[in-house]
This record gives structure tokens, C-alpha cells and sequence, in this order.
């Protein structure tokens, strides 16, 4: 009866739920916006920009739209539900079992890469009905988005410890993650940026994920695919660690 | 073996001190209360008892197992019921029960869930989103939550604000089975008479140390406050003690019964016909009022 895993087990199957619930909002909202930005932007810039040489502007921004939407919904499943379990007091539902911090966090994380997972996965399905992207690499189109979904979901749980009030969390949201992914070479190649943006754009993770993500459709991209998978890595070895400490230590959890 | 052992628990916010060093053993199978003024360091001992904050100093063990060093093991053999009226707007009440029993390893726990649904007649409301529910039956489900692994101990920080009067009494014939079962019982509460009426001991805070700890009955006995009140007929003849008056009752007070027994004695000894007698006893909310005012 006392199985280790079962708290990692029902915490994420809690957290799924969680969302499912509410897929309206979570699911298909922001698979209807990354497709209005594929609408708007594809149509009104594709007879005007070329990338890589001969490759339609629609079909680069898709596999850009399809991280960002992982990306984003990632970050916001499990920081939104972190601080509205902490705001409502709900939180001690989990704080109170037996769950250790890496069931915690894995948990988390899971199923914020899940949420992240369907809506890019939405997003690419809706994107068929205006090209068809080719699949060059899918093993690393795999590893980019599990790796970009841990990674967001990790920045998401370090948001929502920290945040004590729902603006605190907007502020990370609208002036951390937001600017760092639609500054990350969704919409455009760095290789079109001038020599000292181009430069700045390589301190961005978010750039890594969506240009080795895009490697694994098209086949062409601004870094190699392994120097990527590497920063992102790093990164979320970094964030992940972080957040055990936290976890571990029951900061801004445990009084 | 202790249920519960508090060893020179401290908590401190800065300057402000919640706990100054508690020492606490409640046995197994006892029904003990905790009481307290507001602020007095009650839900910040359950807190720390519970994981829910680190302590400054001391330790606290649940069954023998340390909260920090053996968390995993202590956090199953405690359930608590938190003060705060809280709940999780996503799910039914069957879903949050069985969510619960699968943080504790329960995998298949519906028969059980199914007994405290009844038990705490909410079997009705099963299949209902926890927002649709009143304030009292969101209460019955956070005591739901806490007893869905069986806890040995289960800790209940005022469970029965916001609840009527006939559902309480449900509420402590169930936790009162429980107890019997050999469950033991930590409660806090605001309604004396409920800690009176149920518990077999009490400990008292006052900003955040203990100021009384002893037998429920213990603390009635060594209180003042016993009062023998008559009803007479005529007029109280002279010899006997002077009564106070309230109304037609004439009233005696004395610690001791055998004073008041006396006084009795002598009323009925100059022939006085008693119209009506009642004897006072010194209550829990009595007793408490001393014991603060004492420890001010």
C-alpha cells in the first residue's frame, strides 16, 4: 500500500486532470492564438521573406509557433496552478502526504510539459491546413519539445514558489518568458538580425530550443542541433537543481 | 508507545515568538485538546507537527517517527484537518478523496471513502464539484481528506467552525467511534464545552508556551467557582451565612462542596422549605479564564 512513486503517480495524474478539466482554455485557447499568428503573420509576410534560401516563410514560422506554444503553456501550467493552490491555501492537500521533493517537482513538471505537448501538438495539426512541414529529424523535434517542456515547467514552478500574489507571477510571465521566446527567432533567423542583436539573441535559451526544434522539421537551422541540445541542457540541469534546493528546503512552502 | 511527542518546540518569526519552547506527550488512544486564546501557538504546533513549517529548535515525533529526519514515515501516521476552510475547485468531492488516498499509496480505497461519505453525510454530494458545496460540507470533506489513509493520529484545528449544531454532533459520534477504535485525537477548538465533553485531557497555551497540562477532570476539580443556589420559601432565618441575591434565588459560592453542603444543611435544619436547589459547577470556560488570567 505504501509504494514510493504513488505520490509522483497521483500528483501528476492530479495535475493532468487539472488542466483537462479546463482544455478549453488550456488547450484549445492558445491553439486557436499561435494559429491566428500563423494566419497573420504566414499570409501578410510570405511573399516578402524567403529564409534558408528556398524555404516558404509559413512553413519556418510553424515549427517557431508549434515550441512557442509549447514553450508558453509549459510555464503557465505549472506556475498557474502553483500559485492558485498557495493563493487559495489549497497546497496543503500535497505539502501534508508523504511526497518527497523530487516526486514534487517531477510531477510538476510532467504535466506541465503534457499540457505544453498537446498544444504544440494542436498547433501543428491545424498548421496541415496550410503546409506540409517535412519531419527531417523527428528524434530531435522529440527531444527539443520534452526538453523545452521540463524546462518551461521548471521556470514555471520557480514563478509560482516565489510569486505570492497572481501580478507577481504576471510580471515573470510579461517580462521574463514572454520577451525571451518572441525574441527567440519564432518569427525570424537570427542570421537577419544585425551583428550585435544576432550576438544577444545566443545569450537567449529559448533561442536554442526553437532553432534545434526547427532543425528537426526542416533539417536547416541558425546553430547545430548538439550545440543547442547542449545549452538546453545545462539549462535545465541548472533550473532543475534550483528547484529541488527549493523544494527540498520547503521555501515560500513550508513556513 | 507516545502518539505524539513535542520536546522544547520553538518558533520564531523574527522577533516574535509563536512557540517558546512546548513540551507535549499525548499517549495513544487519548482524546486530547489543545486550547488557546488566539495566537497562542495552537495551529503553528500543528503546523510543525504536520511538515507544514520547520521549527526554530526542539523536535517533534508522530508514532515514534521524527517530522523532519523521518518525514515520509510520520506524515502517514498523522491526518489533519486544517483551520482554514480550504479546497481545490477542480474536482468532485470523490475525486479529491481518492486523489488523497493516492498521495498515501491507496490505491483502491472507494470502499472506505464510501464509509466516511456516510459517516459524514455527504454520500449525497459524491459526484458534486466541491464549489457547489456549503461551507459546512466543504468542513465534513477536509475531515474526509484527513482520515482517507486511517491516520493513528488524526489532529482536528477547530472543526466545527461553520458547522450547525446537528451536523456536529454527527461529526464528534464519528470522531468519538474513531477514538474508540483506537485512534487518538488531537483537537483544538474555540467551543469549550466540546473539548470538556469529549476530551480526557487538555493542555492550554498562552503565547506559545503551556500553561496548564492535566486530566480533564483535574482541571475542573482544582477550579473555583461552586455555587449552591435555593429557592425558599419565607425569609432566611438568622445563624446561617449571608447569601448574595440574584433575583429570587439566593446564592452561596465556596471551592469547597463540603461548605455548600453545610449551608444546605443548615436551610433545611432551621425548617426552611426548599422550593428549588441547583448546584454549580465550574465549567471548562471557567476553568480556561483562571488559567489565562493566572498566566497573564
Amino acid at each position: 500500500m505504501k509504494a514510493e512513486g504513488s505520490g509522483f503517480r497521483t500528483l501528476l495524474y492530479k495535475e493532468v486532470l487539472r488542466f483537462w478539466k479546463v482544455a478549453f482554455q488550456t488547450v484549445g485557447a492558445p491553439v486557436l492564438s499561435a494559429v491566428l499568428y500563423l494566419v497573420i503573420f504566414g499570409h501578410v509576410l510570405a511573399p516578402h521573406v524567403r529564409v534558408y534560401g528556398e524555404i516558404e516563410y509559413i512553413a519556418f514560422i510553424v515549427p517557431g509557433l508549434v515550441m512557442m506554444s509549447v514553450l508558453q503553456n509549459a510555464f503557465a501550467n505549472s506556475s498557474s496552478s502553483l500559485i492558485q493552490s498557495k493563493v487559495t491555501g489549497n497546497i496543503v492537500f500535497v505539502l501534508l502526504p508523504p511526497i518527497s521533493h523530487r516526486e514534487f517537482y517531477c510531477a510538476y513538471v510532467v504535466a506541465a510539459a503534457t499540457r505544453g505537448v498537446l498544444v504544440g501538438f494542436g498547433v501543428w495539426a491545424v498548421s496541415l491546413l496550410f503546409v506540409q512541414l517535412p519531419l527531417a529529424n523527428p528524434l530531435w523535434i522529440l527531444v527539443f519539445t520534452l526538453l523545452g517542456g521540463a524546462l518551461l515547467g521548471t521556470l514555471g514552478m520557480i514563478a509560482g514558489i516565489w510569486a505570492d500574489k497572481f501580478d507577481q507571477l504576471a510580471t515573470f510571465q510579461n517580462f521574463l518568458i514572454m520577451p525571451l521566446t518572441m525574441l527567440a527567432g519564432v518569427f525570424y533567423s537570427v542570421h537577419a538580425l544585425p551583428p550585435f542583436w544576432r550576438s544577444i539573441s545566443r545569450l537567449n535559451p529559448f533561442f536554442f530550443m526553437i532553432d534545434g526544434f526547427r532543425y528537426g522539421f526542416l533539417g536547416v537551422s541558425d546553430m547545430s542541433p548538439w550545440l543547442s541540445f547542449s545549452i538546453v541542457v545545462v539549462f535545465l540541469a541548472v533550473t532543475a537543481g534550483l528547484t529541488l534546493q527549493l523544494l527540498a528546503r520547503g521555501w515560500k512552502l513550508r513556513g | 508507545m507516545k502518539a505524539l511527542d513535542v520536546v522544547g518546540a520553538a518558533k520564531e518569526y523574527g522577533s516574535l515568538r509563536a512557540l517558546g519552547g512546548v513540551d507535549l506527550a499525548v499517549e495513544e488512544g487519548e482524546f486530547f485538546a489543545l486550547l488557546g486564546p488566539n495566537g497562542a501557538g495552537k495551529t503553528t504546533l500543528i503546523s510543525a507537527l504536520a511538515g507544514l513549517l520547520r521549527l526554530s529548535a526542539g523536535r517533534i515525533k508522530v508514532m515514534g517517527h521524527d517530522v523532519v529526519d523521518d518525514y515520509r514515515n510520520a506524515r502517514r501516521m498523522v491526518g489533519v484537518v486544517p483551520q482554514e476552510l480550504v479546497f481545490d475547485p477542480f474536482f468532485t468531492v470523490r475525486e479529491v478523496l481518492r486523489i488523497q488516498s493516492g498521495y498515501f499509496g491507496l490505491r483502491n480505497n472507494d470502499d472506505w471513502i464510501d464509509e466516511l461519505l456516510a459517516n459524514l453525510d455527504l454520500s449525497a454530494k459524491a459526484n458534486a464539484n466541491m464549489r457547489q458545496l456549503s461551507g459546512g460540507m466543504k468542513r465534513r470533506v477536509l475531515v474526509a481528506q484527513s482520515l482517507v489513509h486511517k491516520p493513528p493520529l488524526i489532529v482536528l484545528d477547530e472543526p466545527t467552525a461553520g458547522v450547525d449544531v446537528e451536523l456536529r454532533q454527527g461529526l464528534w459520534t464519528f470522531i468519538r467511534s474513531l477514538n474508540q477504535r483506537g485512534h487518538t485525537i488531537l483537537l483544538t477548538t474555540h467551543y469549550l464545552e466540546e473539548a470538556q465533553m469529549l476530551c480526557n485531557r487538555i493542555a492550554m497555551l498562552k503565547a506559545g508556551r503551556v500553561v496548564a497540562l492535566d486530566r480533564t477532570e483535574n482541571l475542573l476539580r482544582a477550579a473555583e467557582g461552586r455555587t449552591l443556589r435555593l429557592k425558599i420559601e419565607g425569609a432566611l432565618p438568622p445563624g446561617i451565612p449571608a447569601p448574595e441575591h440574584e433575583g429570587d434565588w439566593l446564592v452561596w459560592a465556596s471551592d469547597s462542596y463540603e461548605v455548600l453542603s453545610d449551608r444546605l444543611a443548615a436551610v433545611r435544619g432551621a425548617g426552611v422549605k426548599v422550593l428549588e436547589f441547583e448546584v454549580g459547577q465550574p465549567d471548562l470556560e471557567r476553568v480556561f479564564v483562571e488559567v489565562m488570567r493566572r498566566a497573564a
